[in-house]
């Protein structure tokens, strides 16, 4: 068999399992859904509307002017936040890394940061910056940035040193060494602390809103409770872990295309 | 021409010291084959490394004789073959860019550049598979792309750490032919090591034999037989098999002389 024939029949073969691994996935949210569906609706208890109302509501009150004054301006703080937390936690990991004696020095007080929760931290972020959307953009990049750091430090500590000495030997400046060797030798750890940062992001996305904001996602489902709309509370949550799944998918899309090279390997 | 002077190794870590490298001495002539044959952990990789620049030796030189250049650091005169060509190919780039990587710095030009990457990875019989990425290859292929790319790289020495250690008996014995056949081409002069007594007599100009550690070189062997050599018919010249029995004597003897001194030192 050729190379070209081994590699169509291997992915044809991942692809259908895929397609079966997604079928069998759905089975549940769906049976829950429908569930749902039926067991709520005769509800009259104000804290259990019936799926149809929620679902109701989800659509006027979301998909709406919402998109443009909380979705957006939440999604964006997300994504703004995350990506200064991935330059600047692969940025300073691949420096700290490479020294290592500063990387111990500094290992106790990151570990301290890395265990603080991140709740805790946003009264001291409206206390610094105020309310509006710096203190939330700088609180989702700090807090996500920990995990980013931490795993790009070890990456980069834990290269196969035979690789090391092939870019040493051909001559490789120590930037090209780091651009072509040591980041992408790293980037499956680097890539696995993203995830975890993505997660934690999201999470401080939602908390953030919910205490000094004028607006977002996570703001408008804690006035509905306060104001007692309980399915605009019910459908913010269905929003926040939709929007969540989403995130996450195309995550795991982007990081799959990153690390094809070393999934591949680790099947061989 | 390569001279190895007098090297000595001995490893440091957490306190404890590991005497690996004795006293190496040996020349490698212009346009030579030398093969190093010892036993495995005797220091093979360690003296390698030294001679390539990417371990500082403990004692003792490795020059470049043409420019007087003690060797301290990677020299760009020295290309490496190393032993595992699973770890030393980059999964992340395909074949071409990893040939071609260590050009960026001596070839400007762009397209001349992807015509040296061609050339090499032609000369090792792996043309077409520059799109590939060394993972979708066998074992032998990979380690033809780690050939290609030392030989693309134009160095006037080729070092090689025991490169056809992991492969099948037939690849071996096809790599072995291959690389007989690229030296001459490329008019490199090769290093190689190897613990295969039968590898190291059919490649050679002179068999250099160490001993297991603390090494010494405990001989250097010319080998006076014909070449172009072939699997077949060299390895069945009478004179072979006498060669690889004088090999074989040496290395018997230095396990022995091993065995013996480790003795002394435990009573
Ligand atoms: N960086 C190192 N630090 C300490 N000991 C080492 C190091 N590299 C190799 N050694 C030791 O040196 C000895 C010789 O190793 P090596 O040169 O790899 O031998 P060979 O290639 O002949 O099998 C082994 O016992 C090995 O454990
Ligand atoms: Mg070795």
């Amino acid at each position: 068999m050729t190379t070209e024939s081994i590699i169509t029949a291997a992915t044809r073969r991942r692809r259908s399992a895929s397609v079966n691994g997604a079928l069998i996935s759905l089975i549940l949210p769906v049976v829950i859904l429908v569930a749902w569906w039926f067991a709520s609706a005769n509800s009259v208890s104000p804290f259990f509307p019936p799926l149809q109302r929620i679902l109701q509501t989800f659509v006027d009150a979301w998909l709406s002017t919402r998109v443009a004054s909380d979705i957006l301006p939440s999604l964006a703080r997300l994504v703004i936040g995350f990506a200064i937390a991935v330059v600047a936690g692969v940025g300073l990991g691949a420096l700290l890394g490479r020294l290592r004696i500063i990387a111990v020095a500094l290992n106790p007080i990151l570990q301290f940061f890395r265990a603080l929760p991140a709740t805790a931290l946003i009264p001291v972020a409206v206390v610094l910056f105020g309310i509006g959307d710096v203190p939330k953009i700088a609180l989702i990049a700090f807090v996500s940035s920990f995990p980013i750091l931490l795993n790009t430090i070890d990456g980069v500590r834990n290269i196969d040193p035979v690789i090391e000495d092939v870019g040493r030997s051909f001559r490789l400046t120590k930037l090209q060494r780091l651009h072509w060797i040591q980041l992408h030798a790293a980037s499956p750890q680097v890539i696995s602390g993203m995830r975890v940062a993505l997660s934690l992001a999201f999470v401080v996305m939602v908390s953030s809103e919910m205490l000094g904001a004028t607006n977002g996602m996570g703001y408008v489902t804690l006035l509905a409770q306060q104001g007692f709309q309980i399915p605009l509370m019910w459908s913010g949550l269905l929003l926040l872990g939709l929007l969540g799944l989403f995130v996450n998918g195309i995550f795991v899309l982007v990081e799959r295309k990153l690390l094809r090279w070393y999934t591949q390997n680790q099947e061989d | 021409m390569l001279t190895v002077e007098n090297l000595q190794k001995t490893y440091t870590s957490g306190g404890k010291s590991l005497e690996v490298l004795r006293d190496v001495s040996f020349t490698v002539k212009e346009g030579e084959f030398v093969t190093v044959v010892g036993p495995s952990g005797a220091g093979k990789t360690t003296l390698l490394r030294c001679m390539a620049g990417l371990l500082p030796p403990t004692a003792g030189t490795v020059t470049l004789t043409n420019s007087g250049k003690v060797v301290t650091s990677p020299p760009k005169e020295i290309a490496c073959v190393f032993q595992d060509y699973s770890r030393s190919l980059m999964p992340w780039y395909k074949v071409s860019r990893n040939v071609g990587l260590p050009l960026d710095n001596i070839i400007k030009d762009k397209n001349e550049r992807r015509q040296a990457v061609e050339q090499a990875l032609q000369s090792v019989g792996l043309d077409g598979f520059g799109d590939s990425y060394p993972w979708q290859l066998s074992g032998g292929m990979q380690q033809r792309v780690a050939i290609a790319r030392a030989l693309a790289y134009r160095p006037e020495f080729l070092i090689m750490d025991e490169p056809f250690a992991s492969v099948d008996a037939q690849t071996r014995a096809d790599l072995e032919d291959l690389i007989l056949r690229v030296r001459q081409t490329a008019g490199v002069t090769v290093v190689l090591v190897t613990h295969d007594i039968d590898e190291a007599v059919y490649l050679a100009d002179r068999v250099v034999v160490v001993s297991s550690r603390p090494t010494v070189v405990m001989d250097v062997i010319d080998v006076d037989l014909p070449r172009p050599r072939s699997q077949v018919t060299t390895k069945g010249m009478p004179r072979f098999g006498e060669l690889r029995t004088q090999v074989a004597t040496l290395i018997m003897r230095a396990s022995a002389e091993a065995a013996a001194a480790q003795g002394q030192t435990q009573l």
